[in-house]
């Protein structure tokens, strides 16, 4: 084990394992946070906690990390590398190490001119594949990225995200195998909506061996209607939303809860997938929803 | 190429309000090729600040001169007559063209014509396109000849994000995602294998973030004696 963290046994005991993210309140009070938390406990075996989600400041991700651990939840901690540089980074992994982190995915952020401070300075320092290279460093090195010896170095397990809808596509399987070489244990998708996409992805990833280097948990996000659809094709980079789903979502008399029926058949499929070792549930503003979907999934192995 | 564009008129007009003898002063190199600092630029200002003197009532007198590259001490040198009793050179010059005037004219007030943009190339005529971040670390023969650094909206160094598609880069349609071009240009000369290979983090210290950047080309460093011999200022 390599940070004993409750995702990492789920993932190394080989049962199916669910993550769900959880996103930070633009708020100074973490009572959202720990609604969620009240809501979601027990649905999920890792919550990940975005990094000021679309380049807009929120509570940060450690913080409600934080605050997920006082209430008995394992987080996820986003980490990405538009805000900050590697000192700020190491330092920061440092800090959520010794309050209690154990599970950190390696971003590299959306643009800031995605947020509403455009004209802010981004840094950029790293990208997402030398910060598992310096976290992994710090990890089984016990050293700083400099070298400089830790006294207690942290216990990490570290992931990555892998978007097999954008582009190149045969570069998207190399860029994975690169992120392993560069030390990420588990890989997050973004979410799924083209299976067949998906699947010829995943039959490259098999082709490779890469799925029995890393754990990759399959990204799902639930749809409101079909204008949350369109807007996810049409407007949110890297997603590809077939038109079969969207018309699916325009024709149902109740779209919710089809977009949660699409959702729970989504996972279903996906855990006959060769190679998937779990599925990352994203609710964004629909967090309540995510117990619900993992029960009707089936998944309730949990712990 | 340094690539420029001129300031707004109201902005140059309001940096010159206050200011009476005014010396447009060109640069015949980079910021003449994208159309923002040569002769032809420098003599359509000025018509533009004399219309405007009059109609506002002004008492800008204004006088121009355009002159090989404004970078380059010898030539800012050769402004002088010009430069004497001037209140103001409105620098139609990148910034280090700028700053060299200011250099020698310490007295006189140096105000900046130009926005300095980039370093770049004509994409086609008339769009100009940043090509280099001037890093000072520079990585083309990993990377199919394309800067990371400077076109890629992340400076990624190991491929591109999850929001390329189409070969177009996230923050807009209208970029070209670099990594996309990068990926095609090593397909294309048999390097794929160069995409493998995780790239560690970068030493910026050659970049700015180093602190401002100095070069020494030691064998055309002159001696102090040779110096005095040439008749310079210590």
């Amino acid at each position: 084990m390599r940070s004993g963290s409750n995702l990492e046994q789920a993932l190394e005991s080989g049962r199916f394992a669910v993550t769900a993210e959880i996103g930070p309140p633009r708020s100074a009070s973490a009572e959202r946070i720990r609604t969620h938390a009240r809501q979601m406990k027990g649905c999920a075996d890792a919550f990940n906690l975005t990094d000021n989600q679309t380049a807009m400041s929120r509570m940060s991700s450690i913080a409600c990390a934080v605050v997920l651990l006082q209430d008995g939840l394992e987080p996820v901690v986003q980490m990405t590398c538009r805000d900050r540089n590697r000192i700020a980074l190491q330092g920061d992994v440092l800090g959520a190490s010794a309050l209690g982190v154990r599970n950190i995915l390696c971003l590299s952020g959306d643009h800031q001119t995605f947020g509403s401070m455009k004209e802010a300075k981004n840094v950029y320092d790293l990208d997402s594949i030398q910060l598992l290279m310096v976290l992994r460093r710090m990890r089984d090195e016990g050293k700083l990225w400099s070298g400089d010896e830790l006294e207690v170095a942290p216990k990490l397990f570290l992931g990555a995200a892998a978007n097999p809808f954008a582009d190149p596509f045969e570069y998207r399987v190399i860029r994975l195998a690169k992120k392993i070489k560069a030390g990420a244990d588990f890989i997050q998708t973004q979410s799924i909506y083209d299976m067949q996409r998906f699947e010829r992805w995943m039959s490259l990833v098999r082709e490779k061996g890469l799925h029995q280097k890393v754990h990759i948990l399959a990204g799902v996000m639930p749809l409101k209607s079909h204008k949350t659809a369109l807007y996810m094709k049409n407007k949110v980079s890297g997603m590809c939303v077939p038109d079969s789903i969207i018309d699916r979502l325009r024709r149902a008399s109740d779209p919710k809860e089809e977009g949660i029926q699409m959702c729970v058949e989504q996972i279903q499929h996906l855990r006959d997938i060769e190679g998937i070792r779990g599925v990352h549930i994203m609710a964004p503003a629909w967090e309540e929803k995510v117990p619900e979907i993992v029960r009707r999934a089936g998944l309730s192995s949990i712990s | 190429m340094i690539v420029g564009e001129q300031k707004p008129l109201e902005e140059i007009f309001r940096m010159l309000s206050g200011h009476e003898r005014i010396l447009v002063a060109g640069c015949r190199s980079c910021v003449a090729v994208c159309h923002a600092g040569g002769e032809k630029e420098v003599s359509i200002l000025a018509e533009a600040l004399r219309l405007r003197a009059s109609l506002a009532n002004h008492p800008w007198k204004v006088e121009e001169i355009t002159v090989e590259r404004q970078c380059e001490r010898e030539w800012v040198e050769a402004m002088g007559p010009l430069v004497k009793g001037k209140d103001a050179v409105l620098s139609l010059a990148c910034g280090v063209g700028a700053q060299t005037v200011q250099v020698l004219y310490p007295r006189i007030r140096v105000l900046p014509g130009l926005n300095t943009s980039h370093m770049g190339a004509p994409d086609m005529p008339g769009v100009f396109v940043e090509k280099c971040g001037g890093c000072g670390d520079c990585l083309l023969h990993l990377t199919g000849g394309i800067c990371p650094i400077a076109r890629c909206a992340k400076s990624l160094l190991n491929g591109p994000c999850g929001g390329s598609q189409n070969g177009r880069c996230e923050i807009s349609p209208e970029v070209p995602c670099a990594w996309d071009q990068i990926v095609r240009s090593l397909e294309a000369m048999g390097r794929s294998d160069l995409l493998e290979e995780p790239i560690p983090p970068k030493s910026w210290l050659t970049a700015r973030d180093g602190g401002p950047r100095r070069t020494v080309i030691p064998t055309a460093v002159i001696s102090e004696e040779q110096r005095k011999m040439k008749g310079e200022r210590p």
